[in-house]
């Protein structure tokens, strides 16, 4: 089992001995590998030690995550204005801080792969192409929404960009996920699906039950959990009695990775290596990504769970602001050519939702639309004759 | 005497239930440290302590299986699940586990839990949050369901589940935690009847939980007309009195069954047979029934206003009975 993992400290928790070796791309990186848990478990659970690719991003790549990042943190931000405004209703949950999972992940993503999401789905939508106008529309309730307003925040999908939904039900995504997956190896296609939930999602049974079966089906999908620190009030440190997430994936016999969730570059490299391996039919993989929710768990909680100073000292790691630093320091951007960026993308952003708001309301009759399909017209039954 | 709040009425049922036996234990996701997502159980972590007052993972079908499993040793779990719709992911544990087992045990063990819940729509929380599932639960035999509509009823229901023996899922309603009314200090208990929430002579309104304060205000438009409205809260889905009901309607001759809950399969079905095949004789006209259409809760406001039935539709269906 790979283990990456931010802080030389979390290392002395890891069982097994661990090699250690500086990564030259993100600063402070830590590359552990631990070879006696490899042996603990099943010698299927790790087929062949992946090779970590020290490929450097380019400057446009980066500069581009820095836009989707952006993006997604300008519509957030918007969003709360229009839940201020009254222009959404219920909860809204913001992606805030985690926005270098989303886009690090999406990037590598091709046509025909498919994600599915969770509640805090903005972030994954934005990353995955949707458009900012419908979503917008949708938070606001009205017809041209992507689901005609009948879904809000919580339940944005688009199939035709490998969007198969938010989801309301903590876990509820997970066996869907192992579906569409089973779907894809069925179709003979070389596609994946990615699974976005969160660390309080990894105690459902769905979680468990969806791990195992994709595990023996070697189904080509990755489990990607963001594990922000949080469930609502529920700090991990209580929820579950174990370092990483990904050590479960021991259980089901599929590798388990960790990596640092709030560094784009190993993101993006991370995931991209464990992509490789699926798109290849080695089944399915659990891959856990530190992170941290910098906002409240929806826009008004009062948030009486943890301290201001705690998140005050995580709002240092935010990736947008590692970014700007890595960008920065390493390939020589101007900090005026960032500002630009962050401004464009707020403009878009605003602009998506001013035409949104103008955007009319369903109607009641819209009411008895949609519950439904028609029948599937394109079978003609074939008499069986037993041999 | 004091005007509180349905929420503030739970909150002062559950201190007084685990101040009163040291069996009573609560949890559930977010219940202890944050309140609940609810907001019912604030204050409870700082009077009885983490021991008795606890967080869980979010692992419903592990929270109601923890309080089956120490019921069944005698302890008097309270359960949180934060809404109805969660029953999907925990319905095992109450469907075939806490309804059968003291009957398929040939009546050797007890089961005093308590699954406290949320229901209904109207705060635009969307299809997944905002359902009406009261029936589903009524259909199964060996559990009780509990269904108020105000604060006092609420108090008094809690503590009256509390001290059963027996599964009761207690449904409260996220539009009615705000309303008030008045609600002695002291404990007390109701029981599982209807409630004649207002007397007339002209025709019978039975409804439950958020639809009660509809109806009234279909009997005081009704009574500005000369129509006398009689509406009776049922309170308690299973058991289901009926008395109540078919003297109110021996009374009146006509009945409107009104509910929140989706039409088809709904417990109006359930009230209105009951009415036809006990007072049938007494009946002027067909049972009428006010209900949800048949489709998933939607989100827009305009769709779920025209979703959600109101006095204007119970006022509606009265009419059309009295014609
Ligand atoms: C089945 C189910 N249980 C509980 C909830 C209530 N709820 C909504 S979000 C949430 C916390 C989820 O935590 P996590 O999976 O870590 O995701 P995060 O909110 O941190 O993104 C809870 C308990 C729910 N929506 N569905
Ligand atoms: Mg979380």
């Amino acid at each position: 089992m790979f283990v990456l993992c931010k802080h030389s400290k979390k290392l002395k928790d890891l069982p097994g001995n661990l090699k250690i070796k500086q990564n030259s791309l993100s600063i402070g990186i830590i590359v552990a590998s631990d070879y006696q848990h490899q042996k603990v478990f099943d010698k299927t659970i790790i087929r062949k030690r992946v090779e970590i690719k020290m490929t450097l991003l380019s400057k446009e790549q980066l500069i581009n995550f820095y836009r989707k990042m952006n993006r997604i943190r300008a519509f957030e931000n918007e969003a709360i204005e229009l839940a201020k405004m009254n222009l959404t209703r219920a909860a809204i949950h913001t992606y805030n801080g985690q926005e270098a999972i989303a886009v690090g992940v999406c990037a590598h993503l091709k046509e025909g792969d498919y994600i599915t999401s969770t509640h805090r789905g903005h972030g994954h939508c934005i990353a995955k192409g949707a458009d900012l106008e419908r979503m917008f529309a949708e938070l606001m309730g009205r017809k041209t929404g992507y689901c005609k307003g009948k879904g809000g925040s919580m339940h944005i999908a688009d199939l035709s960009i490998g969007m198969l939904g938010a989801n309301g039900i903590v876990g509820g995504g997970i066996p869907i996920a192992t579906g569409a997956a089973f779907a894809l190896k069925y179709k003979q296609t070389d596609n994946v699906v990615v699974c976005f939930f969160g660390d309080g999602a990894s105690n459902q049974g769905s979680f468990h039950e969806a791990l195992n079966l994709a595990s023996v089906k070697k189904l080509p999908v990755i489990f990607l959990c963001e594990n922000n620190n949080w469930a609502i009030s529920m700090n991990i440190g209580k929820s579950v009695n174990i370092e990483n997430i990904s050590e479960r994936a021991a259980a089901y016999g599929i590798k388990g990775l960790t990596v640092d969730g709030n560094d784009i570059a190993q993101v993006y490299r991370e995931f991209g290596n464990c992509l490789e391996e699926v798109r290849q039919g080695t089944g399915p993989v659990l891959l856990e990504m530190k992170t941290y929710r910098l906002s409240g768990h929806y826009f008004g909680d009062n948030e009486n769970y943890r301290s201001k100073e705690e998140v005050i000292s995580r709002r240092q790691e935010c990736p947008i602001t590692r970014l700007e630093n890595l960008l920065i320091q390493e390939y020589g951007v101007l900090p005026d050519e960032l500002k630009a960026i962050a401004s464009e993308e707020k403009a878009m952003v605003l602009e998506a939702s001013n035409k949104a708001k103008l955007a009319p309301e369903p109607q009641a009759e819209d009411l008895w639309n949609d519950l439904f399909a028609q029948d599937f017209e394109n079978i003609t039954w074939q008499p069986f004759v037993k041999s | 005497m004091r005007k509180i709040s349905m929420r503030e009425a739970i909150n002062e049922a559950l201190h007084i239930a685990l101040n009163s036996s040291p069996e009573v234990f609560t949890a559930g996701e977010d219940i202890a440290v944050y309140g609940g997502q609810l907001r019912c159980s604030y204050g409870l972590l700082e009077n009885f302590g983490a021991e008795r007052v606890f967080d869980t993972p979010i692992s419903e079908s592990a929270i109601v299986g923890l309080g089956v499993g120490s019921a069944m040793l005698n302890l008097r779990p309270i359960m949180e699940l934060s809404y109805i719709d969660f029953l999907g992911t925990c319905f095992d544990q109450i469907l075939n586990q806490a309804a059968k087992l003291r009957y398929m045990y040939g009546g050797m063990v007890n089961l005093p839990l308590v699954i406290r819940t949320q229901c209904g729509a109207g705060l635009g929380n969307g299809a997944q949050h905002s359902q009406s599932l009261e029936a589903i639960l009524g259909h199964i035999p060996g559990i009780r369901v509990l269904i108020p509509s105000n604060a006092y009823d609420a108090k008094g229901l809690l503590l009256r589940a509390v001290r059963d023996n027996n599964p009761v899922v207690f449904i409260e309603h996220k539009a009615l935690y705000k309303t008030k009314c008045h609600v002695p200090e002291e404990p007390y208990e109701c029981d599982y009847t209807c409630d004649i929430k207002r007397t007339g002579k002209d025709i019978t309104i039975v409804t439950y939980s958020a639809m009660v304060n509809q109806a009234l205000k279909a009997a005081e438009v009704l009574e500005k007309e000369g129509v006398e409205a009689e509406v009776i809260d049922i309170r308690s889905i299973a058991p289901f009195e009926e008395e109540t009901i078919i003297n109110s309607v021996r009374k009146t001759g006509h009945a409107v069954v009104a509910h929140e809950a989706c039409r088809k399969a709904g417990f109006g079905g359930e009230i209105a047979a009951t009415i036809q095949e006990k007072a049938f004789t007494a009946l002027k006209k067909p049972v009428l029934r006010v209900a949800a259409p048949d489709v998933p809760v939607p989100f827009a406001p305009i769709l779920e206003d025209a979703f959600l039935p109101n006095s204007e539709k119970i006022l509606a269906a009265v009419k059309t009975c009295l014609q």
